[in-house]
Order: structure tokens, then C-alpha cells, then sequence
């Protein structure tokens, strides 16, 4: 492991600023990230996680703001020699063996000798991947191919990683082994950063969420921090009728709610108020094929706070 | 249905081909464009005729019948003829002689030089077997295989051309000979015929520069005048356009191939390896000198592998020349290896460095003679192909191989390839910014 300065925080991002030209794509983010947690940043399509990301690698230089890895500024010989990163590209030499290219990144991170092979065991080892090493990558599973990915960018034994959604595109065995890898870097005291479109991912692995939207962080705490700022105690009912009722989106307004097919969605403060909801609907004549009681989750978070569904 | 399946799916692939603007330049400019420069490189030499000849000229004679032989050969228009070394008007120098016109060809001033001999006045031609021939002597550089014929030939004709009287009376000699003598009044008309064809010579004389540009046919004369070829470059060789097209065709396919080697930038950058190397300790500085250094080995071993083949098909002298091999291999290398990666930088993607490269390397390689031999093309062309890595290269591995130069004289061809090389990386490193931090 790299030697850090345990006073400063793995990350501190103090009002970070970034256009392009006409175009903000942060608009001042400002965060901390606590020692050995992992921090989920989550947003849309164009909310500015990219920039942000690629500001945290040193690969997009900020207008404004700080970002520090350990009390070092990013770019600086000890932030790299800190930090981790995978892309969610497959960044890989897919010619070379996966040996080899641990060797290379790790040669390029400044390993060599018994610590560089010593990482590459390690790395193997972490990754499942110890009876592929001389194997090309090219001829590797998707899964494997993550693993690898994954793998190189720990070859220099960071204290902070930045996974860039590291399970695109895997089948559900290899995502479950990916999210085992991500449980054993925690366990090992690991800072993790993750960004996922899947909101159970982040639910699973993340103590901490940030959400981004249009450049700014418009929500940051705890899983159940976060639906309690949004939701309080509501929860959503979900009441289907026959197909062939008629009015249903003015019913649904009338209740506060909205409708969507044969569905109506409302919030409630408590679960006896579904009762009303329910004699409401057969007082109105509809008539009534099921009903859904659910407690907000990080998916109804994202969805009240961007509009937006996380994979659009 | 099927007609309309069909009309489809031709639709599609030209609304597809008309999208991706590289694969468009690729089917219809890219050829038009190459057509066009080849057109401009080699579509002209026929109007000038034959390429000029550079040819040195030595009187050994010093008649008037030599002087209007070097005259006749001045007015030929397809021969670039010098008497003696280009000095300033302040410092003329000597005419050649017989061995300083042997030394320049050796050392390249030109292909081939004439010796005019002593007693060619006397018997400057003959019809008849058996009669005396003073033999005319063509030294030769026999890397340019065409200089050596095209001077004989010329040789033949302004012989025939430009002593018209002695040729008559040489000719009537020998008709006098063959038939048993002239009466009186024959040898009368004989002489006045040869006085106005002698006025005729006089008046040639005076319009040397008038009559440059005259097109005109040449007679089968061989034989007329006797001419002997001897070989005072490569007289050893085996092989002689070996070396030359082992040098052209292989910066022709290094270039290529340096191009195609720099492109893993734009591939890594496509597939996000760039990225992560650069936010480790890489630096793009440390990452194209990485690269450079790559394709310039993958370079140098090519041209050995081409060479060593020569060498053991072609039986070119390569063990004899390691060192002059091996510096110009290396300068080649360095220089097309920098090219790939100025290239590389100044694309955004394969298929924009495919388009490109293939055009510009063809483009050089046409006109710095690695698909045709430069002593073969007009004099402007040459001076063009000056601006081309083959260009420099084939005239040092010459130098090398032919000329059995040593390395000390190849300071012009390696300073130009290190020179271009270097400033082509640092272009390639100023471009290469675009893929710093932003």
C-alpha cells in the first residue's frame, strides 16, 4: 500500500467549476469523502459525472475549485501514486496476456522487481484470474475482461479507487463476483468512489450517495438519509384497474396522484390511508384488479430528484 | 418484392456512404486526387520528350571537327552537356579531362562522361569493315542504366548531323573506293557539293542556342561511329538497381507501416488505455518517445530483413557496407518512425490516418523514386523529390552501396532524415496536447 497522510480525507472536492465553452458541466461540487467508506456518485445522462470523474483523474484540468487526494492536489506525483482508477471502457492491451499487461500498467505506476510481481500476484489472485495470466485478453469472457480491467487499476496498491461503472455489460454470475471483488477491497480498508447505473449496486455497496444533476450535487447523505429528506414517512401505493376505466387521470389528480396505463400512483403519509383510497375508487365505479403498497427507495429518490429514470 | 428488397438495401449502403465522410474521400477523391498528382508527377514527361542526360564532355582532339561535335551535342536537346566543373564567371575553371571527368562520375556529378579522342578528326567516321575507327569512350555510372545508351545514340545522331560535309566525304571516299574512281567533272560537282555542305556546318556553328528545342528523329546509325563503354561505378556489381529498389521500395512500406504502428494512439485513446497511462506516472512526453523508439526499431529491423534478402537472393554486397548500412538504416528509421507519429497526432481516427497516410505516402514515395527511378524523371520533379524521406534515403544507401562512399560522406543524407525527424516529433508533441488534461 501506498503511504498516505492519515489527517487529510481520501478526497476533498472544494467547489469544483468546469465549462465547455457555452456549456457548464460542473457548477461547483464540493464533497468529502470519509476513509474506508465507498461513496456512490450517481446521475443522469449529461448531469456532469463525467467531467467530474475525469477532474478527480487529473484529466480534465477544473476552471475553479480544489480536489485533493490525501491532502495532495491531483496531478501531483503522490494523488497518482494514490489513486486508482478503472474506466468503464475495457482499458487494456487485448494483444498482451493479462500478466502482461499488469506488468505494463504496474511499469508505468514506477513497480518493479519483487513488488511489481508481488502486486501482479495479488491482482491475479483478487481478480480470479490466476489460471488466465498468460492467457491474450482478447480471448477472455466479458467478465474476465472487467476483472482484468478492474485488476490494472489496483496494480499499484492505491488507498483510493474510482470505480467508473465497473459491471457495464456482464452477465449477472460475473456482476455478483464483481461486487465480491468491490466487498473484499472495502473489507481490506479501501476507499472505494463508484458510479453505477443500477441503482441496487449502489444501494448494495455504497454507504454514502451523491447525487449530480446539471453540474451540481442536488443530494448527498446515506441510503436512508436520502428517502427520508425526499419522502419522509410516505410511501407509494400503486392501484391497477380494468383497462376500459375511463377518466382514471382526472380520479388520479382529484387524489393526488398520477395515472400511467391502467395504473394510478399515489403517496400516502401512512398505510390506513389506503383504505380511503380504495373505497374512493369503488364509490367512482372503478373497478379495482390489484394494489401495491412500497416504500421509497433509491430508485423513487432519483426519480423525485431528476425527473429522471437512472438508465434513460 | 425481392427488386424492392434489393433497391433497399443498395439505398441504404449509399445513404451510409454519403454519412461517413472518410469512407466518401476514401471511394471518390482519394483516387481523383492520387490520379491527379501522378498525372502532374509523370503525365509531362512526355511532352518534354526524353529526360536530359547529364553528360560530361572531354576533347581530346581539339579540331574544328570536334568543337562541332560538342556543338552538335550542346543543340541536343535530350543531353545536359558540361565541358568543364559549374564554377562562378570570377573563377572558370579547366575542361574536363579525361581523368577528372572519371572522377565526377564517380562521385555522382553525372551518370556518364564522353572522351572525344585524339585523331577523331581524321577519321571521325567509317562505312567499311576494316577501316580505321577512332573509338569514342563512354565512361558509365551504371546505376542510371539508361545515361550510357542515350548518349551513344545521341552520339550516332549528331555525329550525322552536325559534320554533314565530313560525312559526305568520308562516304564519297569510300563509294570512290568501292566503284574504281571518279572521272573529272564527278569529282567537281563532288567538292562543290561538300564546300556548301561545309558552309553549312559553319552556319550550324553560329546558332547553337536557335536550334535548342528542335525535335527530330534518330537514324538507326549504329556502327557509324565506334564507341566503347566503360563502367567506372559498380563495374563490380552484380546487381546493379538492387540496392536502390531494396532502399525505395522499403521507406515506401516503412512508411506505411509507421504509420499504421503510431495509429495504437487513436486506438487506445478510442478504447480509454491513453487515459489510464496518462493519469499514472507516464507522461505524453514519455509516451510518444515510448512509441517513437517502438516504431523506429520495427522500422530499422525491416530494412535489415530487406537487405539481408538482397543480400542472400539478389546478391547484393551488404556485409562489405555494414556500417554506412547501418547508419542510413538508422536515420531512415528515426525519420519515418517521427512521420507516423506526426500522422497519428493530426488524425482523430483509423480511418482518417488510413486516408491520409495513403496519400501522402504514395504521393512521396512517387515522387522521391521509390516506384520509379528518379535519374528517369525531369529535373523539376527531382528537385521536388528533395522534399521526401525516399528521396534522401535511396541517395545515401547509393552512396553506400554503389558508390562505396564512406559513412563520412553521408553527413547531407543524415542530417536532412535526423533533422526532419526530429522537428516532425516535436510537431507530432504539439499536437499530441489534444490529448492532455483539458
Amino acid at each position: 500500500m501506498s503511504e498516505v497522510s492519515v489527517s487529510f480525507p481520501p478526497l476533498s472536492v472544494d467547489d469544483v467549476r468546469k465549462r465547455f465553452g457555452a456549456v457548464t458541466a460542473v457548477a461547483g461540487v464540493s464533497f468529502e469523502i470519509l476513509p474506508a467508506s465507498c461513496f456512490g456518485l450517481l446521475g443522469p445522462n449529461g448531469a456532469g459525472k463525467s467531467t467530474l470523474i475525469r477532474s478527480i483523474m487529473g484529466r480534465v484540468r477544473p476552471d475553479s475549485g480544489s480536489i485533493r487526494v490525501f491532502g495532495h492536489p491531483v496531478g501531483s506525483a503522490a494523488a497518482r501514486a494514490n489513486l486508482g482508477w478503472v474506466p468503464q471502457e475495457l482499458a487494456v492491451y487485448p494483444l498482451l496476456t493479462c500478466r502482461e499487461n499488469l506488468e505494463a500498467f504496474g511499469r508505468y505506476h514506477g513497480l518493479r522487481g519483487p513488488a511489481l510481481d508481488e502486486a501482479i500476484l495479488w491482482c491475479l489472485d483478487w481478480a480470479a484470474l490466476t489460471d488466465r495470466s498468460g492467457t491474450p485478453v482478447k480471448t477472455l469472457s466479458g467478465g474476465m475482461k472487467r476483472r482484468l480491467n478492474m485488476a490494472a487499476g489496483l496494480i499499484h496498491r492505491p488507498r483510493l479507487v474510482l470505480l467508473d461503472e465497473p459491471t457495464v455489460g456482464v452477465d449477472p454470475q460475473s456482476r455478483n463476483r464483481i461486487f465480491e471483488m468491490v466487498e473484499a477491497l472495502r473489507a481490506q480498508g479501501m476507499t472505494i468512489i463508484y458510479t453505477t447505473h443500477y441503482m441496487e449496486e449502489a444501494e448494495r455497496l455504497c454507504d454514502t450517495i451523491a447525487i449530480i444533476d446539471h453540474g451540481r450535487i442536488i443530494a448527498l447523505g446515506s441510503k436512508e438519509a436520502l428517502v427520508a429528506q425526499a419522502f419522509g414517512s410516505r410511501s407509494s401505493v400503486t392501484i391497477h384497474f380494468n383497462r376500459h376505466q375511463t377518466n382514471l387521470g382526472a380520479w388520479a389528480a382529484a387524489h393526488g396522484g398520477t395515472s400511467e396505463d391502467s395504473a394510478v400512483h399515489c403517496t400516502i403519509e401512512k398505510p390506513s390511508e389506503i383504505a380511503a383510497l380504495l373505497d374512493a375508487a369503488s364509490r367512482d365505479g372503478f373497478e379495482i384488479l390489484d394494489v401495491t403498497l412500497q416504500r421509497p427507495n433509491l430508485e423513487s429518490v432519483f426519480l423525485y430528484l431528476t425527473g429522471k429514470e437512472l438508465r434513460s | 418484392m425481392m427488386i424492392r428488397m434489393i433497391a433497399t438495401i443498395v439505398q441504404t449502403g449509399f445513404r451510409s456512404l454519403r454519412r461517413d465522410r472518410v469512407a466518401f474521400v476514401l471511394s471518390f477523391v482519394l483516387p481523383i486526387a492520387f490520379f491527379t498528382i501522378f498525372g502532374f508527377v509523370f503525365g509531362n514527361m512526355r511532352a518534354s520528350s526524353t529526360p536530359r542526360v547529364s553528360v560530361l564532355v572531354v576533347d581530346e582532339d581539339h579540331t574544328s571537327e570536334s568543337r562541332a561535335l560538342i556543338r552538335g551535342l550542346l543543340r541536343e536537346p535530350s543531353l545536359d552537356v558540361a565541358t568543364h566543373p559549374k564554377t562562378s564567371k570570377e573563377n572558370p575553371s579547366a575542361d574536363y579531362t579525361a581523368a577528372t571527368a572519371e572522377a565526377a562520375v564517380r562521385n555522382g556529378v553525372a551518370p556518364a562522361a564522353l572522351i572525344i579522342p585524339s585523331g577523331f578528326s581524321s577519321h571521325p567516321i567509317s562505312f567499311g569493315p576494316g577501316s580505321p575507327r577512332p573509338t569514342f569512350q563512354i565512361l558509365n555510372d551504371s546505376s542510371d542504366p539508361v545515361a550510357a545508351q542515350v548518349l551513344a545514340g545521341m552520339l550516332q545522331k549528331t555525329v550525322m548531323m552536325s559534320l554533314p560535309a565530313t560525312m559526305a566525304s568520308v562516304g564519297s571516299q569510300f563509294f570512290e573506293q568501292e566503284i574504281g574512281g571518279l572521272s573529272g567533272q564527278q569529282r567537281q560537282q563532288l567538292e562543290a557539293s561538300l564546300n556548301a555542305l561545309r558552309k553549312l556546318e559553319e552556319q550550324q556553328s553560329t546558332s547553337v542556342n536557335a536550334t535548342n528545342g528542335v525535335k527530330s528523329v534518330t537514324p538507326d546509325l549504329s556502327g557509324l561511329v565506334s564507341i566503347s563503354v566503360r563502367d567506372v561505378v559498380g563495374e563490380k556489381k552484380r546487381s546493379p538497381m538492387i540496392s536502390y529498389y531494396a532502399a525505395g521500395v522499403g521507406v515506401m512500406f516503412l512508411l506505411f507501416t509507421s504509420s499504421g504502428a503510431s495509429g495504437s494512439l487513436l486506438d487506445e485513446s478510442d478504447s480509454g488505455a491513453l487515459d489510464r497511462v496518462l493519469s499514472a506516472r507516464v507522461t505524453m512526453t514519455n509516451l510518444l518517445a515510448g512509441k517513437l523508439i517502438y516504431s523506429a526499431i520495427v522500422a530499422f529491423l525491416q530494412l535489415a530483413l530487406m537487405f539481408l534478402w538482397a543480400a542472400a537472393v539478389f546478391h547484393l554486397d551488404l556485409f562489405t557496407h555494414v556500417p554506412g548500412f547501418i547508419v542510413m538504416t538508422a536515420a531512415t528509421s528515426f525519420a519515418v518512425a517521427a512521420f507516423g507519429m506526426l500522422l497519428a497526432s493530426i488524425t482523430r481516427t483509423r480511418a482518417q490516418l488510413a486516408a491520409i497516410s495513403t496519400l501522402i505516402i504514395l504521393t512521396m514515395s512517387a515522387v522521391g523514386g521509390s516506384m520509379f527511378p528518379r535519374f528517369l524523371m525531369p529535373d523539376a520533379m527531382k528537385k521536388v523529390g528533395l522534399f521526401t524521406f525516399n528521396s534522401w534515403s535511396i541517395d545515401g544507401y547509393t552512396k553506400v552501396f554503389w558508390r562505396d562512399e564512406p559513412v563520412r560522406h553521408l553527413g547531407p543524407q543524415i542530417t536532412v532524415l535526423l533533422t526532419s525527424g526530429l522537428v516532425l516529433f516535436l510537431l507530432a508533441r504539439l499536437f499530441a496536447r489534444r490529448w492532455e488534461a483539458a
